[in-house]
């Protein structure tokens, strides 16, 4: 039991606070190994963490760092810090708090490391960073406590695992440290505790009590929802209401895009300059932090948001949170309606925005779950190899080491725990020499094995190399977007070097709610001009797609079946008996397939309602199957709950393409070379170090000198099919893009109960996967078809021939 | 293997789908940019560890090319090797692979900027060659006529229904002719970059690697870039 020292407690009196029971009993609880606290977003989790650190602090006896605090996102270690310092000021406690995230400055860093604060605030990949200097047992020696904030959030994704084992790395530098991880409601906590504790070691969970249910509904609208897109732009004028009618608004959308036409149109509509606001991850810095400061300073009323708003920083007095597009998971939504009002105790209040018809549906099923407290999530698998490449590096990089402490170090990580040595020793061969079969001389060593058994980098030089590689996001390539100016203009954000690409001198799209004007690309820097034209194309950034979760869809599944829908709004009640009318509505138990021509080329809908990822392995599969029998497919799009492919011929009997016998072969086949693949292994070279996202100097050589990924996939795939980074790749398209094992459910469901109704257009029910973005191409013989037809076209039109 | 036949400077040629040129009349096969090697010189650059296996594939694709026409003459049109060092790290089967490609007939290496200096591997190496009415060199010249080149390992893309198709091409004007990246472990760069565009002429074609290649107008840049650096 840490006692709370009176100071501390008297401060909390004044304020006018007390403690949840929940706070009181981390502190009595302050001595565990490993504690999880499982609280509603606005229980103060956060200072319930912080707590046993400020009162083993407050005597001024501890020397360097003493608690180590590790966020998902660099605004909420700011966000801590502002909330921390007040008390700490206010107290007059000898603490230092800073934070250290890739915002921080060069000389601050290096400080940091030298003369380290009590209290340091940071990300996983900081933390990885600072593991990766030859200093690291001197910052983090006496380290007492680690407080892992939004733990649910980062295990679902590889900056857990990163993180957890960089925990592993700390554990020795700093024996006996005290692991806490704070986790907004979650439907598994002993498999999240599972992963904070120092495997096998047991971890305390504590749950908070988790207040009042939310008060949550749809937006009441004048204007029907559009059939299909995902703006939601009808439905501004009952959002400018809400947001009159409330002190501050998050209005939270699936993606960037998304929340970059919505800001847009909710600015042209707001006639009486409502002080709103923008915020996501691909703005600019100096863009967040003023509208982060504005909101903190109570200044706007409403922001239009995405999953960088997502984690618990606290923005002030938020009273309302809309969601604008169907949630995709009821866990999410959850988390995010837990934004609004920030107070124990008091019912958060939501609505939610369906952007069309479709997700009427996909918002009423989830309002059913959020009401029936039925929470969803997938398991995750072993962690993943491709990070494990990357610590051994990372740890390298800190110097030389012994591979036998090493591993007993990993397999404390849970999701290492079951880590086979031999898998280990080819993760190590790999980093070493790049794992190759033939392998034959000494520059080909990016470690060597001393005689003394320690292994160490060949040159040194290659520490710094491997520091500027550290992480494991993989966006696809971004670049700056400025406004031209002769000494550079002011940063706007970032963009995809895909869509920049697409781009041509005059083009005009969204950027931070403003429309600019492609200008040219300079040094990397997309240059762009103010414009005020009124139809702008979109910037596509692409956000994280979750699939929709297996609950959410079945519940959407059992809904299709009722007779009518009076839970439904009409429009959409409408729209469903039409499909029931023109064609039929999927049933969980079938399989529905239609066909029809459009616009010239003949498609085919499967809704196979298994989520996107495995609608889009279908895709795949299918699309191989028809380029088997000729049918010339030409690409597909997949969404949640359909696969729409296009292709030269029409499919007139769909039942052998679904056939189970091969399927597993088909896909081993397609395994072999398709674009997923290449996307899956492109993200495992970089996380593994395969392959550099910087190097000193790329940017400037650029250009041919750098090539594609997919060349090193087919050539590791025609000469070294069993290498490393082939396995990883299989193994994490299996379970992440191909997410084979729901595919295998929806057959199971179906049993071969196919329905194909022939149609001669569009039905209700597939138009919208028309404007759905994502489409994937297939590279089959229509491509030459294609260039065979266009041959002459082409040339004559440009009278060259 | 299907080509696609053009002229330069009255010279009657073939583009190979594979990005090499034929020339009949001469019994003449050109290929550029092989970068033999480039895995090796990265590493050794304390770079990625590629997987080694860019020379065997490259060197594979040339012999199918070889097997397919039997020319006479062989010309590598610069950057065969990712550097000296690279040619000399080149794994004996390598080696033995191109002593057999050289084997019965005339085998050029045109100097390139990563392979400057002497080739030990037999054949001539020469800064340029020609054989009327062509000019062969690595880098092209301004004020050519009848020349091929390689160096700018040249790309483009067109929009076909609705999806965007990217392949490596040859250039071709009334004076020049620029060729594709022949090896494996190169990338390209665009037809409509601010050099490329300012290269050729403006009834250029792009030849797209296809079997046989597609031949388009050339991508270009589609008006000149303002000046923005106050001066």
């Amino acid at each position: 039991m840490t006692p709370l020292p009176a100071t501390i407690e008297a401060w909390f009196t004044d304020q006018g606070w007390h403690l949840h029971p929940h706070q009181r009993a981390m502190l009595a609880r302050a001595g565990e190994p490993a504690l999880m606290l499982i609280a509603p977003t606005g229980g103060g989790k956060t200072m319930a963490g912080f707590l046993p650190t400020l009162a083993e602090l407050a005597d001024g006896s501890h020397d360097g760092l003493h608690t180590l605090y590790i966020s998902p996102l660099k605004a909420l270690a700011a966000d801590i810090k502002r909330n921390l310092r007040r008390p700490v000021e206010e107290i007059g406690l000898p603490i230092r708090i800073e934070d250290r995230t890739g915002d921080t400055s060069q000389t601050q860093r290096k400080r940091q490391r030298a003369d380290p604060p009590h209290i340091l605030l940071t990300t996983p990949e900081s933390l990885a960073l600072l593991t990766s200097y030859e200093d690291a047992a001197r910052t983090f020696k006496g380290l007492k406590r680690v407080i892992v904030d939004e733990i649910h959030a980062l295990a679902e994704s590889k900056r857990g695992d990163q993180l957890f084992l960089a925990l592993s790395r700390l554990e020795t530098l700093a024996p006996g440290l005290r692991r806490v991880g704070l986790s907004a409601t979650v439907e598994d906590p002993p498999a999240l505790a599972n992963l904070l504790a120092r495997h096998p070691d047991p971890c305390a969970i504590l749950m908070a009590d988790p207040g009042p249910d939310p008060d949550i509904s749809m937006l009441q609208t004048r204007e029907k929802p559009p059939w299909s897109g995902g703006g939601g732009a009808y439905a501004i004028p009952a959002v400018l209401d809400q947001i009159r009618q409330h002190k501050t608004t998050l209005i939270f959308h699936n993606t960037r895009a998304q929340a970059e036409i919505f800001f847009h149109n909710l600015w042209l509509a707001n006639d009486e300059a409502l002080p709103v606001g923008i915020h996501h991850g691909a703005l600019a810095r100096e863009q967040r932090e003023k509208v982060e400061a504005a909101m903190v300073a109570g200044k706007l009323r409403a922001i239009v948001c995405t999953g960088s708003l997502d984690l618990g920083i606290d923005w002030g007095d938020v009273d309302l949170v809309i969601q604008v597009g169907a949630p995709k998971n009821v866990k999410r939504l959850v988390q995010r309606i837990g934004r609004a009002n920030h107070r124990y105790n008091a019912p958060s209040k939501a609505l939610l925005v369906p952007a069309n018809r479709f997700e009427v549906v996909e918002c009423v099923a989830a309002l059913e779950a959020v009401r029936a407290r039925d929470l969803d999530g997938e398991a995750r698998g072993p962690g993943p190899l491709d990070v494990l490449c990357q610590h051994v590096l990372i740890r390298a990089a800190a110097g030389p080491f012994d591979a036998d402490d090493l591993f007993a170090e990993i397999i404390t990580v849970g999701a290492y725990a079951a880590l086979p040595r031999a898998t280990f020793d080819r993760c190590l061969d790999f980093t070493a020499t790049g794992g190759y079969a033939l392998r034959a001389y000494d520059q080909w060593q990016r470690l060597v094995q001393r005689p003394d058994g320690l292994w160490q980098l060949r040159d040194p030089r290659a520490a710094s190399r491997i520091r500027m590689n550290i992480g494991t996001i993989t966006d696809s390539e971004k670049l700056k977007v400025r406004l031209r100016h002769a000494r550079g203009g002011a940063a706007l954000g970032e963009v995809e070097e895909g869509f920049a690409a697409t781009l041509t001198q005059g083009d005009t799209f969204l950027i931070g709610g403003r429309i600019v004007r492609y200008e040219g690309l300079r040094e990397m820097v997309v240059e762009v001009t103010k414009n005020a034209g009124r139809k702008p194309r979109v910037a596509v950034f692409s956000g994280t797609k979750f699939a929709t979760s297996t609950q959410l869809s079945d519940r959407i599944l059992a809904m299709f079946q009722q007779e009518s829908w009076p839970n439904l709004p009409t429009h959409t009640a409408e729209w469903l008996a039409l499909q029931r009318q023109v064609s039929r509505l999927p049933e969980r138990k079938r399989l529905l397939v239609e066909t029809f021509p459009h616009d010239g080329l003949h498609h085919l809908t499967a809704y196979g309602f298994a989520g996107r990822n495995a609608q889009q392995t279908l895709g795949l599969l299918l699309t191989q199957r028809m380029e088997a029998a000729g049918l010339n497919p030409l690409g597909f799009v997949a969404t949640d709950y359909a696969t729409l492919i296009w292709g030269l011929d029409p499919v007139t009997d769909p039942a052998p393409l679904f056939a189970r016998d091969n399927l597993k072969d088909a896909l081993e086949g397609w395994l072999a070379g398709n674009a997923v693949m290449k996307r899956t292994f492109k993200t495992a070279a970089l996380v593994a170090g395969l392959i550099d996202r910087n190097s000193p100097g790329r940017r400037k050589s650029g250009r041919q000198a750098t090539f594609s990924t997919d060349i090193l996939y087919d050539t590791l795939r025609k000469y070294d099919p069993d290498h490393l980074m082939m396995q990883v790749t299989r193994d994490e398209a299996m379970r992440g893009l191909v997410d084979f094992s729901r595919i295998e459910a929806m057959l199971d469901r179906i049993g071969g109960r196919i329905d194909h109704v022939v149609l001669t257009r569009v039905s209700p029910l597939a138009a919208p996967l028309f404007l759905e973005a994502g489409r994937v191409p297939v590279a089959g013989r229509a491509e030459e078809t294609l260039i065979d037809r266009e041959r002459h076209a082409l040339m004559a039109a440009a009278g060259l021939e | 293997m299907n080509g696609l036949s053009f002229s330069l400077a009255g010279a009657d040629l073939l583009a190979l789908a594979s990005g090499a040129l034929f020339w009949p009349a001469r019994d003449l096969l050109c290929v550029s940019d092989l970068h033999l090697g480039k895995s090796e010189r990265m590493a050794r650059r304390g770079g990625p560890i590629l997987p080694p296996y860019e020379a065997r594939e490259t060197l594979a694709r040339l012999a199918r090319d070889i097997d397919a026409v039997r020319p006479q003459t062989v010309i590598c049109l610069g950057d065969s090797f990712d550097d000296l060092g690279a040619m000399r790290a080149l794994e004996d089967a390598a080696k033995a692979e191109i002593a057999a490609l050289m084997a019965g007939r005339r085998w050029i290496w045109i100097e390139g900027n990563h392979d400057a200096g002497p080739v030990d591997l037999g054949g001539s190496h020469l800064h340029d060659l020609q054989v009327a009415p062509l000019t062969f060199r690595h880098i092209a010249s301004p004020d050519a006529r009848g020349e091929v080149s390689g160096h700018y390992h040249p790309k483009a893309r067109l929009a076909l229904k609705g999806r965007t198709l990217t392949r490596a091409c040859f250039l071709v004007d009334d004076a020049r002719l620029i060729l594709p990246a022949y090896g494996t472990y190169t990338g390209g760069l665009y037809s409509d970059s601010a050099v490329l565009t300012d290269l050729m002429a403006p009834e250029a074609r792009a030849l797209m690697l296809a079997d046989p290649p597609l031949a388009v107008p050339m991508p270009r840049r589609t008006c000149a870039p303002a000046s923005v650096r106050a001066s």
